[in-house]
């Protein structure tokens, strides 16, 4: 359990007010001037020193990151993007931390632009976010008029232009080299890799991308120290983090929490429990729908930080927290995640683009009852040559909640399929294109 | 020179490199379909993947740079798995058109999928369909076949440089298109069929026409235009089906031009198969025989000072060699010419009418200078090649005179004589650029050589390159832009009248009705009208030139006959045998042996090969100056004006031909009637 005093976002639930001169109250921007005037080089390696890892779903080492970009300035400007691209299915962290903590935001792209040498820092908004942004816009001009941004901001000497660009509703920008395309103006397809954004990004400049919570995270690190931060938490996931947790439970809501707490604890003491009580869990999504999903039985013990979910075969990825309990069919949550990934996907490479909407009608398949045994084999083959062939990482997030599937819940399936007919009655399933156009309640 | 290790054998390959290329050097095959030496990396198709000894997952080979001390394996089951993965995927939406597909015999997905993909499907859901795009009357689109490589968007967009094609939809409902339904406008847009590694992009004028497997392929030169891109042409029997492009990394690359692939299925209309003699103004069919004697009958007519000939577009090295010696020794007469406009040309050395700094050159040079030239419609192979030094090295281009969208950016500094008289003074602002740069170029067109102010604008630039030591034995860059086929191989074996005191005496003497009597080899763009001369007509189209003419001997066209041409950069190159000419058409060097046996004085040579060596002879040896170099370059104030070229129908092979009729309606935006707008 956190305590108050650990807390690092006081106003997630905007009790305080979100306005620049409350944030101020909160020691938002206190002396900022102090942290940047301590260097680059400490900057960094107090990040490096308190473990933080990126908050945006792959969980790479800040400090690491901050370090790839190139120590001098050479032909080419670098520069600071925040991926405000909140569009994984069960994450809403960091619509709160804009709505109510914009200036945590606006302080971390101080400093952070500082650590990797940028005057320019662009901050990729997913277009649904409308009035989100429209605060954040507000927050920003509200610095700029009290010189915590543009020239000599804070009076540090650097300068820091912040910019918000708007997504247009694909999930697909949310990946890094995706987004980049879509900020140059281009069609969101994600880039090969290498090589890597941090020498090659933004216009073919250096640019270090990084998620809006980690940035958010920076200033108070640094003011209280990087102890204070690796002391909380578990070694190698160190800190807290802002669960999201919804689905079937009585009270669905954001909690900032220490990482490692037991999922157990955190469904029963801040989300007031699964709906009909514990025993009636089937099932928990620990990390937005791209990760594997834990049965009731991993549940009971399982903490939430990365390597314990890793070595469960699953992943923290961004904390979104899905709770679906005996009621839900597990087939059908499955079969309606698989048509997202088959939605979303870009359509740039071979397997993602024809396996998720293969996986997707197989599984609707087996949600109606009409597959055969074979096919379950052949959705397990179809998810292990979709993994690791494809450009960026969305194949592994359409293969991976499948794969949780079957790992888990074979017997639920099988239950419902049958054997091969021997005669074979002409299938007459209509082709499956963009169902939700033709189920007018779900449009 | 830095190694890899590819399935534990070590090689060296060059910096830069990426593991594809490293591999293709080993001699180990990877399958691919996205990726293509020509255009920019996209490694979407992921059928290159190969293992990387640290990494977990397989990489795509054509996109990772090759570094020192890599250990690649490609024979392994893990390289096995993800190829057959992929390749389930690719054929798992891809609809079973192999009976009727086109591309079916010279398929990539077909080859690649029998080596490397898996026997059985287990897809069993329904495919996805696309609907057909319209994208012209060249190429015909069938896109449910698309396996989404983008070859054909990247080639739009890098090398034939407008960017037409794109795709639209996200995921599996993606869709390359043209998006405004209308044909494409580039000349090299048919490039995209060779291009599509399936049967999505298929050529509309040969849709099921026949099997790759059934024609007959012949190697051979294009005569179009004077680019001289090699071309293989397909034959089903002695019908000319199809032409496509051969590797020549010095002149085409892998591209030729619409007019060069499409035009074939002129060969096949308007043909020439027997002589025909006007009697009493109508054209009536005659024997060889009747024909001939009644030509030398004539000739002998008239003084040798009143024959003329005229020397077409698409004339090989042979036909000019024996019409030339059929005219010095049978009938004493010097008049001919291989111009049909009045253009300025200086004879006296090669460099003057060729494109010295070769197409090559372009790519190595610095800074160009388009005088009076529109090589996009001139030479369009060659305006790809600048569009390529343009795109990797951003060089400056200028033009004197306003060629209109090249697809590379340039800019007009002048549209008359005053502006290459500033150049040349040192007064212009381009003057510094030029003298800084190491390796200019200036491409000098047709349209700047015309009688007025031909001969103050070649000698003076040519002048001007002399003294700044831009022509010397490394580099040269005076260019000229010829248009035709047929030209430099005819200046080379001086078929021209170019005197001491006049360039265009032919011309002049033409307009003073001088000639009675005119033989016109396969010209048909000629500027006279026939008044009370006697015209004879060798050619393989009926034409123009047969329309005026009183006498018609059918001749070869380029398919049929063992020709040597040579290009604009005056390159020999041999066109080789593909089919027979019809009825009773006979090679052009064969009629004038049987004419010269008639008037008594017999060639030299009795077969082709003969004849080949007198040619080389005569390339050989020394020509004597036909100009005097002393004389002062007087300043002629005149526009430059970039005569306006109607792509489609430049020769007659073209103008006979439906596909460039239908490309030519739709340049120039004519009304459909209601049949063509169905089909």
């Amino acid at each position: 359990m956190l305590k108050d005093e650990d807390r690092i976002f006081k106003n997630l639930y905007n009790d305080y007010g979100w306005d620049i001169d409350s944030a101020v109250k909160r020691n938002d921007w206190f002396e900022t001037k102090n942290i940047i005037s301590k260097g680059r080089n400490w900057i960094i390696d107090e990040i490096k020193k308190s473990e933080l890892r990126g908050r945006g779903g792959a969980g790479f080492p800040t400090g690491l990151k901050f370090s790839f970009a190139p120590k001098e300035v050479g032909s080419r400007p670098h520069y600071l993007v925040i991926n405000a691209d909140e569009s994984e299915p069960g994450t809403c962290k960091d619509r709160d931390i804009i709505r109510f903590e914009p200036q945590k935001l606006i302080e971390g792209c101080l400093i952070s632009s500082y650590a990797v040498n940028a005057h320019t820092c662009y901050i990729y908004i997913r277009g649904e976010y409308y009035r989100e942004g429209e605060r954040l816009q507000k927050s920003i001009t509200e610095a700029y008029k009290k010189n915590f941004l543009g020239k000599n901001a804070c009076g540090s000497g650097w300068d820091l232009d912040i910019y918000i660009h708007y997504g247009a509703g694909a999930y697909i920008c949310g990946e890094e080299t995706a987004l980049l395309e879509s900020l140059e103006g281009k069609k969101g397809l994600p880039r090969l890799k290498p090589p890597f954004p941090a020498l090659v990004g933004l216009y073919g400049c250096p640019t270090i991308v990084n998620n809006v919570e980690t940035i958010s995270v920076i200033p108070t690190i640094l003011r209280r120290g990087a102890k204070w931060f690796s002391s909380l938490g578990k070694p190698k996931n160190t800190g807290t983090k802002i669960f999201c947790i919804s689905g079937n439970v009585n009270n669905p809501c954001n909690v900032e929490e220490e990482m490692g707490i037991p999922l157990k604890d955190l469904i029963e003491k801040h989300a007031g429990g699964v709906i009909g009580g514990w025993k009636n869990l089937q099932a928990v999504i620990p990390g937005g729908s791209s990760m594997p999903l834990l049965p009731k039985s991993i549940c009971e013990t399982i903490t939430m930080d990365f390597d314990s979910l890793i070595k469960e075969k699953s992943g923290l990825g961004t904390a979104g927290i899905v709770v679906i309990n005996k009621d839900q069919d597990i087939i059908k949550c499955m079969a309606r995640i698989a048509r997202f990934y088959k939605h979303e996907s870009c359509g740039q490479c071979t397997p993602c683009r024809e396996g998720s909407g293969w996986m997707w009608r197989m599984l609707k398949r087996m949600e109606e009852g009409e597959a055969t045994y074979k096919e379950i084999d052949l959705l397990h083959d179809v998810t292990k040559q979709i993994e690791g062939h494809t450009i960026c990482a969305f194949g592994e997030g359409s293969a991976w909640p499948v794969q949780g599937l079957l790992r888990h819940f074979r017997k639920e399936i099988e239950k419902r399929c049958h054997e091969e007919p021997l005669v074979k009655k002409k299938n007459e399933i209509p082709y499956l294109i963009d169902q939700h156009l033709l189920e007018k309640d779900n449009a | 020179m830095p190694k890899i290790t590819i399935n534990n054998n070590e090689i060296e390959f060059e910096e830069g490199m990426t593991v594809l290329q490293a591999c293709e050097l080993a001699g180990v095959e990877i399958p691919r379909f996205c990726y293509h030496e020509r255009l920019s990396i996209a490694g979407n198709c992921r059928m290159c993947l190969v293992q990387l000894e640290k990494s977990a997952k397989p990489i795509a080979s054509c996109a990772m740079p090759a570094t020192e001390g890599m250990n690649v394996k490609t024979n392994t089951s893990f390289v096995d798995k993800a190829r057959k993965g992929v390749m389930e995927f690719l054929l798992a939406n891809h609809p079973l058109d192999c009976p009727v597909c086109d591309q079916g015999g010279e398929c990539d997905l077909q080859d690649q999928s029998l080596f490397y993909g898996v026997h059985n499907t287990r897809y069993t859901e329904k495919k996805r369909q696309v609907k057909e795009k319209h994208m012209g009357p060249l190429i015909k689109t069938q896109m449910t076949r698309c396996i989404h490589c983008t070859r054909c968007i990247r080639f739009a967009t890098e090398v034939a440089g407008i960017p037409e094609l794109g795709a639209i939809g996200r995921g599996e409902d993606t869709q390359i298109t043209t998006y405004l339904e209308k044909s494409m406008e580039s000349e090299l847009s048919a490039n995209v069929i060779d291009l599509c590694p399936v049967g999505a992009l298929t050529s509309k004028p040969y849709a099921f026409e026949a099997r790759p497997w059934d024609l007959k392929k012949t190697e051979s030169i294009d005569v179009m235009d004077a680019v001289g891109s090699n071309i293989r042409i397909d034959t089903y029997g002695w019908e000319v089906k199809r032409i496509l492009p051969r590797v020549n990394e010095d002149i085409n690359e892998e591209w030729i031009s619409d007019k060069t692939r499409y035009a074939c299925d002129g060969l096949a209309k308007q043909r020439l198969d027997t002589p025909y003699i006007r009697t009493n103004g109508k054209l009536e069919k005659a024997s060889w025989k009747e024909a001939l004697n009644l030509l030398v009958k004539k000739i002998k007519l008239y003084k040798p000072d009143e024959v003329a000939g005229l020397v077409g577009e698409l004339a090989d090295l042979e036909m000019i060699y024996s019409f030339k010696t059929f005219f010095e020794n049978c009938i004493g007469s010097n008049n001919f010419e291989c111009r049909q406009d009045k253009i300025y040309i200086n004879p006296n050395e090669r460099k003057n009418y060729i494109f010295n700094s070769s197409i090559n050159g372009i790519e190595e040079s610095d800074f160009i200078l388009l005088i009076g030239t529109n090589p996009r419609l001139e030479a369009t192979i060659l305006n790809a090649r600048i569009r390529k030094a343009y795109s990797k090295n951003k060089i400056k281009i200028y033009s004197i005179g306003d060629p209109g969208d090249l697809t590379y950016p340039y800019e007009n500094i002048g549209n008359d004589t005053t502006t290459i008289k500033e150049i040349i003074a040192g007064n212009h602002e381009i003057y510094k650029k030029i003298i800084k740069s190491k390796k200019p170029m200036f491409i000098i067109g047709e349209s700047a050589l015309h009688e007025l102010g031909g001969k103050y604008i070649f000698e003076s630039l040519k002048k001007f390159l002399h003294e700044k030591n831009f022509i010397n034995k490394d580099w040269n860059a005076l260019n000229i832009l010829t248009q035709q086929a047929s030209r430099v191989g005819a200046l080379d074996l001086g078929c021209y009248s170019i005197n001491e005191k006049e360039n265009f005496s032919f011309f002049n003497k033409l307009n003073d009705e001088k000639f009675k009597f005119i033989y016109l080899l396969g010209s048909d763009n000629f500027k006279f009208e026939k008044k009370n001369k006697f015209i004879v007509y060798q050619g393989s189209h009926g034409d123009k030139g047969a329309e005026i003419a009183d006498i018609i001997l059918p001749g070869a066209s380029y398919t049929e006959k063992n020709g040597l041409f040579i290009n604009l950069e005056g390159k020999m190159q041999k066109a080789y045998k593909a089919s027979y000419p019809p009825g009773d058409s006979r090679e052009d060097w064969v009629i004038f042996k049987d004419l010269s046996k008639l008037m008594n004085k017999p060639f030299g040579f009795n077969d082709s090969k003969q004849l080949r060596e007198l040619i080389k002879k005569d390339l050989l040896k020394k020509t004597h100056k036909t100009i005097n170099e002393n004389f002062n370059i007087d300043f002629v104030d005149t526009n430059i004006l970039i005569k306006k070229i109607d792509y489609y129908h430049t020769n007659p092979i073209c103008r006979a031909s439906k596909v460039m009729n239908e490309c030519k309606q739709i340049s120039k935006n004519f009304l459909f009637s209601g049949i063509e707008k169905a089909s």
